[in-house]
């Protein structure tokens, strides 16, 4: 890759940001079965280019809220594939000192304010964190992802129309994948695009196809220049699918044969790399690697996690409360 | 030394908090410009603005969210939930999220979130506007919970709750809000977890709090006359609860009443027996006896709700039926 154009470079790390998702939720899954992991996986696999799009377009000091599904995002945005594993397999220096797992992610130094066990449930934390990001003039934008699923709860409602009578900088980025938990969105709900609900909170509603990371990217720029030029927020709604299940062990049966082959056809890594080589003169030689570097980055997050400590039981009783009143507030 | 109203001493604490720490705001229904339903929140916003005092939408989730989002980076928020009862509209936010953070991050993120909850009967409010729900919050890991008798208490109390670290849910009695009491001046923050013992006594205990702490003082003159002494115990907050007071009170009385105004069945008032059955059994001499709403929604009819909630007769009936309790 020596000698590349800076703008190829920046495409090369799109791009390694992608198969790092993929290949960080393949190897989970295995992990799991191997028994590393003792809890739930809901991988994002086939979904990529929305986290990395959308992350692409964030500075420091923007921050974000997450769902169930979201290694992506986190890893998006940067954090640090050893200390994820290390979480995964609940071990101390995992993210969250193994009390929360894949659905309590964080990392507060990149702005991660968590992926959530509620479905719906960050939509009003981002809003709350936009609000304080507003309070205290700063020009960083907050950002929620939520699936399609989460469009049909009162959280999502309550929130679009607070931010947008507040003029809140937030930025909601519907991940519609289709279907929420098993169920197809014509069977959760009557409209095609979620976008069409930012009319009733007088917001934008921007469709974009998720597939295409360049294509989230643009149009996560544009509304989150909106957001920090204090015009308020955007729905953002990226179709996408998940190539597996609800959640690992879940064969997704549910799904018809010809729509689940028709979005393998358009594997958004697929699809950027080739893109890649065809208009911007990179290799494949630059692709593979690429993907073995990333493979040797994860080789080494996972023997991090293997190695790392398991808690002691005596840290179940810790970090309920920051100030407990000496053990009061426990018993 | 100032007389106040309960009700001004909650908005001294909150304009003294909002004019101390510019993190501190306040967020609700009707706060602002119209000064709440209650009125407590009565000039704040004319005194601080729009931008710390928020009105918001009929959107009980959003807005406890808005708190919670907002405490994740550094805000003080102050949530008034104007019927406690709209609560279970924010019950994610509050159970799942705001309670549980701290925990799930490994203590790596805080809430410090002060939820303002409206709590208790006004008189012919009905069954979606008189709940007592103190156990639901008291149940979930993660929540401190608060509950003021007195002017003074709920001033340095909730001054307290707005400078902890961690979500505090704030219980004020509605029929509380008119009544007066003398307040220090300055006050300063009431540490969580020191009861207060309005009135000793040698022979029996009553614990209550909120409204419920008159009711027991009321028994306590009803029973003086018959050369019955009653101890009353006001918790202040009921997470963290002062087990060495009870533990103190009942090493004096052997007695113990409990008395609330939620339904007793999985109320705060089982806990409170339950902390004097384990840990102070050597000192009781009879049952301990519950006096405390009938496990019934709260009726509208004035007579139906006197029915429904302890009153001071019945404390002390409560009381009489210990004294004359023999144990073998």
């Amino acid at each position: 890759m020596t000698g590349s154009h800076p703008a190829t470079e920046a495409f090369l790390d799109l791009y390694r940001s992608l198969v790092r998702i993929r290949r960080f939720e393949e190897r989970a899954s295995e992990l799991r079965l191997a028994g590393f992991i003792p809890g739930f996986l809901h991988p994002s696999i086939g979904q990529e280019a929305v986290a990395v799009g959308a992350c692409a377009a964030l500075g420091p000091g923007d921050v974000i809220t997450s769902t169930h599904r979201g290694h992506g995002h986190m890893l998006a945005r940067g954090a640090d594939p050893r200390r994820m594993y290390a979480e995964l397999f609940a071990r101390q220096h995992g993210y969250n000192r193994a009390k929360g797992g894949s659905l309590h992610m964080i990392d507060t130094e990149l702005g991660f304010l968590g992926a959530n066990g509620i479905v719906g449930g960050g939509i009003p934390l981002a809003t709350g964190a936009a609000l304080q990001l507003k309070r205290s003039r700063s020009q960083a934008v907050a950002v929620s992802f939520f699936g399609d699923g989460a469009t049909n709860e009162g959280a999502f409602h309550e929130s679009l129309n607070l931010a947008s009578l507040w003029s809140l900088p937030v930025v909601y980025v519907c991940e519609n994948n289709l279907y929420g938990e098993f169920t197809r969105q014509d069977k959760h709900q009557t409209v095609k695009d979620v976008a069409v609900r930012a009319d009733s909170y007088a917001m934008p509603g921007v469709v974009v196809d998720g597939n295409d990371v360049l294509a989230v990217r643009r149009a996560m720029e544009e509304a989150a220049t909106r957001a920090r030029s204090g015009q308020g927020p955007t729905l953002l709604e990226a179709k996408t699918y998940r190539h597996r299940g609800h959640y690992e062990g879940d064969m997704g049966a549910y799904r018809p044969h010809d729509e689940v082959s028709e979005w393998l056809a358009r594997d958004p890594i697929a699809l950027f790399g080739r893109r890649l080589i065809e208009e911007h003169g990179v290799t494949q030689d630059e692709l593979e690697l690429v993907a073995s570097e990333v493979e040797r980055e994860l080789d080494e997050a996972a023997s991090f996690a293997e190695s790392s400590p398991h808690p002691l039981p005596e840290e179940a009783l810790e970090d309920v409360y920051q100030d407990p009143y000496d053990g009061a507030a426990l018993r | 030394m100032t007389t106040m109203t309960y009700a001004a001493a909650i908005r001294e604490a909150l304009a003294e908090e909002l004019e101390r720490d510019d993190e501190v705001f306040l967020l609700g229904e009707d706060i602002g410009e119209s000064g709440g339903v209650f009125g407590v929140t009565k000039g704040l916003f004319e005194r601080f603005g729009p931008d710390r005092v928020l009105d918001t939408p009929i959107s009980e989730e959003a807005l406890v969210g808005a708190g919670v989002g907002a405490s994740l980076l550094g805000g003080r928020p102050v949530v008034e939930i104007m019927f406690s009862d709209f609560a279970a509209l924010a019950m994610d936010m509050i159970a799942n999220q705001a309670a549980k953070t701290h925990y799930m991050t490994g203590g790596r993120l805080t809430v410090p979130l002060t939820l303002r909850l409206v709590t208790g009967t006004a008189g012919a409010t009905a069954a979606q506007h008189s709940q007592s729900l103190e156990a639901w919050f008291a149940h979930v890991p993660g929540l401190k919970c608060v509950a003021p008798s007195t002017p003074a208490d709920a001033k340095g109390l909730l001054k307290s709750a707005i400078r902890d670290p961690d979500p505090v849910c704030f219980f004020e009695h509605k029929l509380l809000y008119n009544s007066k009491g003398d307040v220090d001046d300055p006050v300063e923050p009431l540490p969580f977890g020191r009861s207060r013992v309005p009135r000793e006594g040698s022979d029996v205990t009553v614990v209550a709090y909120l409204k419920t702490v008159d009711e027991a003082l009321a028994a306590a003159d009803l029973l003086e006359p018959e050369g019955v002494s009653l101890e009353v115990l006001d918790p202040r907050t009921l997470v963290p609860f002062d087990r060495a007071a009870l533990r103190a009170s009942l090493e004096k009385t052997g007695r113990l009443v409990v008395a609330h105004e939620a339904p007793s069945r999985g109320g705060f008032g089982a806990e409170i027996a339950a902390i004097a059955a384990e840990e102070c059994w050597e000192f009781l001499q009879g049952p301990i006896v519950r006096v405390c709403g009938a496990n019934t929604p709260m009726p509208y009819a004035p007579e139906l709700e006197n029915a429904v909630i302890p009153d001071a007769a019945r404390i002390a009936d409560a009381a009489r039926s210990l004294i004359e309790t023999r144990v073998a």
